[in-house]
């Protein structure tokens, strides 16, 4: 079984984000890194199939410099290769440029099963995954909290508001992750000296066949025109009372008069 | 060109989504601004008792796909069906639910219509006949103004922010033949929650518990019971097992935007911050009087939630009478 996993390097969810200058943007200096916790679910999956089934497990990643880090953590945990699509051209690229170039990438690596988280919680887009399946004519199964491989299909426990769905898909097929799926594994200190020396093949977007004019930040179809933080609630009104029976019923006097929720 | 708004709606079991009412009003209130008309879509079988419901809403237009192969959602069968009604319909905007449902497609969607999709908007701003979305990143920590460049705009919304507003029309109805094509994968079991919980994104009161519960959930549930408002959770919790996954408010769980949120013995970790930070009401009860929870909270309890909950949850019944 080989299989490929879609891999984002996001600011870690600890991290304060804060608006750059340009109102646009984020400043990116003060942050750490991090792979994208639902793609490290799906790391962690593709190594459990290869484990069970044999294979490979290739990295595929968007992204500057820095985001070689993400699929090195990959590497260290397990997985065989990467493959780093890094060019300036393609920086800032929306969703659907983005899924377009992972889609040009994975015309030239085989695979049988595409994971990839379901959301990056940076833009929070829900968007990449399902546009690549679509742009490779692959199914396509998402927020996956259980998967079972047999016999050329994939049953995928898909996760819905309030349920479980088990849905069937004929391989290949792309599933997107959903926590749940596994617990990741840490990298080992073995596992990352091994990783320095596993292969990853660096793209451009020439080499991947995909017009210019299409990627990149210039070219985005959705424009981002200005970032703001959310608004700020008005000070805490903290609620007083001798004891705890005061304070509930002051509280709730509040939430029935003031408010009327209850 | 491409004009008018397309709404896609979502009905499981015959029943129409709360988030779809909500799209179809935001709908009705976009084509207005716009001068458009407004056309709802249904999808699903032995579904054609739901145009009278959507009638409702105001829609110009009910297009029900109705058909057998249209009876569970998936994503090949929705897509193919969806991607023929918008291209021979030919909107300039498309407006549908951020549910999972709606998740799934919207990108499946985008792709095949070479289009761009705002996600999971909290507002649609119209200026000058112009559609500005707002959306908020990084789990709510940021909000972004987004405009989307193209023929066509897909726009999933938020469940639970924007207003559900009847408006009722005499909708033209239509029946287009449904053509499914080629689909490779089936949904072969179906497991839903039992009796009456309430789904975390689309509940009116969210009762929410961290560490400070120590796994003791009743208190939290003997509250939740009594507003009828569903049981939340922080990631720590989650990670001790406590509650289930399905539970977890935060960056890398759920965004919820309840009438009234009340975080029980929730520190107030950045990342739980921002998966809960657009509720209209935070009430906020922890026995650190220090913690960050309280700084985006509306109303603070300093206290133990073991005393202050069952006090609440007394003085609820009280005013409930």
């Amino acid at each position: 079984m080989d299989i490929v996993v879609l891999v984002k390097q996001v600011p870690d969810t600890e991290s304060l984000v804060q608006i750059a200058d340009d109102g646009v943007s984020i400043k990116t200096q003060d942050i750490k890194w991090t792979m994208n916790p639902y793609d490290e679910l799906a790391v962690e999956e593709a190594l459990q199939i290869k484990e069970a089934q044999g294979g490979t497990v290739t990295i595929l990643t968007l992204g500057p410099d820095k985001a070689i880090e993400a699929i090195r953590t990959a590497l260290a945990m397990g997985a065989d290769q990467g493959v780093h699509i890094n060019d300036p051209a393609a920086q800032g690229s929306d969703s659907l440029a983005t899924a377009k170039l992972l889609a040009a990438a994975l015309k030239d690596i085989p695979y049988d099963l595409i994971i990839a988280g379901h959301r990056a919680v940076d833009e929070d887009n829900y968007q990449v995954a399902s546009a690549v399946a679509e742009l490779l004519g692959i199914p396509q199964v998402s927020m996956v909290n259980k998967a079972e491989i047999t016999e050329g299909k994939i049953t995928c426990h898909r996760t819905v508001e309030g349920g479980t769905v088990v849905v069937e898909a004929s391989l290949p097929a792309l599933f997107t992750t959903q926590r749940g799926l596994n617990e990741p594994r840490y990298a080992s200190l073995p596992g990352i000296m091994k990783a320095k020396k596993k292969p990853v093949d660096v793209k451009t977007v020439a080499d991947l066949g995909v017009d210019a004019a299409m990627v990149g930040a210039a070219n985005r179809k959705v424009k981002i025109k200005a970032l703001n933080l959310p608004p700020e609630r008005q000070a805490v009104k903290m609620i007083e009372g001798e004891v705890a029976a005061d304070k509930a019923a002051a509280l709730v006097k509040i939430l029935h008069e003031e408010t009327k929720i209850i | 060109m491409a004009q008018g708004v397309f709404v896609i709606t979502e009905q499981r079991d015959g029943e129409l989504r709360k988030v779809s009412l909500e799209a179809v009003s935001e709908g009705r209130r976009v084509a207005d601004g716009l001068g458009t008309d407004l056309t709802a879509v249904v999808l699903g079988s032995g579904i054609e008792g739901l145009a009278e419901e959507l009638k409702k809403y105001g829609p110009d237009k009910i297009c029900v796909a109705d058909d057998p192969a249209l009876a569970d959602y998936t994503t090949d069968a929705y897509t193919s069906v969806l991607s023929g009604l918008i291209q021979s319909a030919d909107p300039a905007v498309i407006i549908l639910g951020a549910s999972a449902q709606g998740k799934d497609l919207a990108g499946r969607l985008a792709a095949r219509l070479d289009a761009g999709v705002a996600m999971d908007c909290t507002a649609i701003k119209l200026d000058n006949g112009s559609l500005t979305y707002t959306r908020p990143m990084f789990g709510g920590k940021i909000v972004a103004d987004v405009e989307i460049e193209g023929a066509l705009q897909i726009v999933a919304i938020r469940p639970n922010v924007m207003d559900i507003t009847e408006a009722a029309k005499d909708s033209a109805i239509d029946k287009p033949a449904v053509e499914v094509g080629e689909v490779k994968t089936a949904v072969i079991e179906k497991t839903m929650d039992t009796g009456d919980k309430i789904e975390l994104t689309e509940a009116d009161i969210i009762v929410s518990g961290g560490r400070g519960t120590g796994g003791d959930y009743a208190a939290i549930e003997a509250l939740a019971a009594e507003l009828g408002a569903a049981v939340g959770a922080s990631r720590s919790a989650v990670d001790e097992g406590w509650r289930p996954h399905s539970d977890q408010v935060g960056q890398t769980g759920k965004t919820v935007s309840p009438t009234l949120y009340v975080a029980c013995g929730i520190s107030g970790a950045i990342q739980h911050l921002a998966g809960m930070s657009t509720s209209k009401y935070i009430v906020a009860i922890n026995k650190d009087e220090e913690a960050p929870i309280f700084s985006k909270a509306d109303f603070g309890i300093a206290g133990d939630l073991f005393d202050v909950l069952p006090a609440i949850t007394e003085e609820v019944k009280k005013v409930k009478g």
